[in-house]
């Protein structure tokens, strides 16, 4: 967490206790403190602060937007659209909701994980009330083209005489964009955006989510009348504080930022290949989160990686199966068309506010030869460019397929 | 504990150990040359699913003991120790005997390498699985077709060359649903109806037979 947002929470754990729902003093400095946080957040998203809900997480803004729209415009509609490869947060919900008898489609992405504003308006119904579409990928960081699509949408509902508040609605997870991306939802066109702290340098377990004037939501957690009745529970006023102070910190420091990590970030990927054979990158070239590097480096097992860079202080995230609860490998790496061969052997390496050129030459002298050490214990030679033929019943033996293929 | 982290690590320090020093790993790639130094070999798993293990074996005709083994292995931390540790108690003293040798179930690896994460089990059961099939080879190999498949274990799945006494084992580690099964063994995965029914009759006989009333 960066110590200016720890620095601009710490009073509302201490002096400044108050409840923002009580009348005496100390409650109206912290239901202060919330409504400058809703305003700054707000200065940034280009909207009223009277249409920023806090939540307690990104996934909870994700659930409530799902959700929320979904049985709200019940009697106008029950279709939905996505990704498959969106964070698990809108799939779970939507699978949910589907077993209640709405029906989703799931738009269809590039090999680098990219949406084309045609197929999301080809899927497109009369009776489509919630378009939910990620910002940029947690994986992979490639970046849809949110504005565009929001735009086409716009343009659709005019041309069938629907106004800015009636279904279908653009919603988008910009979690991993909050820091980086343009984030003005008259650009984006959205109708409801999920921010959380945690991608942000800011404190995790609290989120926003921004809901366009005019739409209405069906709240997923009832109770007291907090948040404009739409998210009851008392305000956890120094969360709040802290998410506010990062998200306006990043988006202060963005260009310049950017300008650095995009500049590490391609010559960590060209240093890859170069000193690596068998590297493929997951993921758009340039239509990319500037911190987000993914490569599936064939022939061996993310996990092991990850172990023996760990004992070198390099902690970084893998797709495969192994490291997963559901031992599933990553939706997102398959998801773009990469067989599960790739998914098990995709790495994530994620640049930081502190990380420097010396740091990443440091990663490549430890990886390297960990790489060819691990390829030396693996008995398993993956051809390149042979995505298609990997992965098919003849991969596996006698046809058997993996457990997370037959439990779908 | 992690020097630069300070964090704690998931695996034992004897996993530890075998995972950043692998024994009798095979570090060159396999030649015929290579390979006709040793008496079978046995391959289970697919890197689809993110394990395969490779094993070669050389047995001692007049002892029967098992002299020497070299193996490769695509999997994670576990599955890398696992084999190492197996690879030890098959070859240490001299060599274990091949009827010796069969006798060494997954539970044994564990206890040795100071216990294993639940959700990791599979990846020591693949190590002796693939020694398995390489004996069996080596049986066809000398004309001892009697020998294989020792002590009436039934292949259930032979697409992970499971058999029943897997199913057991798996049920006496806990797990008495299908999918808590395949978690562990990976067994009936996209398997023919027939043997998972197979593999569902089994567990559900062996769940009465330990738990029932």
């Amino acid at each position: 967490m960066d110590p200016r947002v720890l620095a601009a929470m710490t009073p509302y754990f201490t002096t400044i206790y108050g409840n923002p729902g009580g009348l005496y003093d100390a409650g109206r400095e912290a239901l202060y403190a919330v409504t400058q946080a809703r305003t700054t957040i707000a200065t940034i998203f280009g909207c009223n602060p009277g249409n920023i809900i806090f939540t307690g997480s990104g996934t909870e803004s994700d659930n409530m937007a799902v959700f929320g729209i979904a049985r709200q415009y019940a009697a106008k509609g029950k279709h939905l659209i996505s990704l498959a490869i969106e964070h698990h947060a809108v799939l779970h919900p939507l699978e949910a909701l589907e077993k209640e008898g709405f029906e989703t489609t799931y738009v269809a992405v590039d090999e680098t994980g990219r949406v084309s504003v045609e197929s999301v308006m080809a899927a497109l119904r009369e009776d489509t009330t919630l378009v939910t579409i990620m910002y940029a990928n947690n994986e992979i960081g490639t970046i849809n083209p949110i504005g565009e699509i929001g735009n086409a949408i716009t343009k659709w509902k005019k041309e069938h005489g629907r106004g800015p508040t009636e279904p279908p609605f653009l919603h988008t997870d910009a979690c991993q964009a909050a820091g980086a991306l343009e984030m003005n939802v008259d650009k984006l066109h959205v109708d409801l955006m999920t921010i959380n702290g945690s991608k942000i340098y800011g404190p995790k377990g609290v989120g926003a989510l921004f809901i366009r004037k005019g739409v209405s939501i069906k709240p997923i957690v009832m109770g007291g009348g907090q948040e404009f009745r739409k998210r009851a529970g008392t305000e956890n006023v120094a969360y709040i504080v802290g998410l506010a102070t990062a998200i306006a910190n990043m988006q202060a420091e963005k260009d310049a930022e950017n300008a650095r990590l995009l500049e590490l970030r391609d010559w960590f990927i060209k240093e890859l290949h170069a000193r690596m054979p068998k590297i493929v990158l997951n993921g758009h070239p340039t239509e990319r989160l500037p911190n987000n590097i993914n490569v599936s480096i064939l022939d061996i097992e993310g996990e092991a990686l990850i172990l023996y860079l760990d004992e070198y202080g390099i902690s970084m995230s893998t797709g495969s199966a192994c490291t997963s609860e559901s031992l599933d490998p990553s939706h997102v790496i398959t998801g773009i068309g990469r067989p599960y061969e790739y998914a098990h052997s995709s790495m994530r390496f994620t640049l930081g506010k502190t990380t420097t050129r010396e740091d990443l030459e440091y990663v490549l002298t430890v990886l390297v030869p960990t790489v060819a050490f691990l390829r030396q214990v693996s008995p398993v030679r993956i051809a390149m460019g042979d995505e298609k033929s990997v992965s098919m019943a003849s991969a596996f033996v006698e046809d058997g397929l993996p457990h997370f293929v037959t439990k779908k | 504990m992690n020097e630069h982290t300070g964090q704690r690590w998931v695996y034992s320090p004897i996993v530890k150990d075998h995972f950043f020093h692998p024994r009798n790993l095979l570090l060159d790639e396999p030649t015929p040359e290579m390979e006709a130094q040793f008496d079978a070999r046995g391959t289970v798993g697919s890197p689809a699913c993110g394990d395969v293990m490779d094993i070669w074996i050389k047995v001692d005709k007049e002892t029967e003991r098992i002299t020497d083994l070299k193996w490769k292995t695509f999997g994670c931390g576990s599955a890398i120790a696992a084999t190492s540790m197996f690879s030890v108690m098959i070859t240490e003293d001299g060599g274990l005997r091949v009827d010796d040798a069969l006798k060494i179930k997954p539970q044994d690896i564990m206890v040795r390498l100071g216990g294993l994460p639940n959700r990791k089990i599979h990846c020591s059961v693949l190590a002796d699985k693939a020694f398995r099939k390489a004996v069996n080879t080596y049986f066809h190999a000398t004309e001892q077709h009697q020998r294989v498949q020792v002590e009436g274990k039934r292949v259930i799945d032979p697409a992970t060359n499971t058999t029943d006494h897997d199913i057991e084992e798996a049920v006496l580690e806990g797990a008495t649903t299908l999918e808590e099964v395949q978690k562990k063994l990976k067994v009936g995965v996209g398997a023919s109806a027939e043997v998972r029914q197979q593999v569902e009759e089994l567990i559900r006989f062996y769940a009465e037979k330990y738990y029932g009333n």
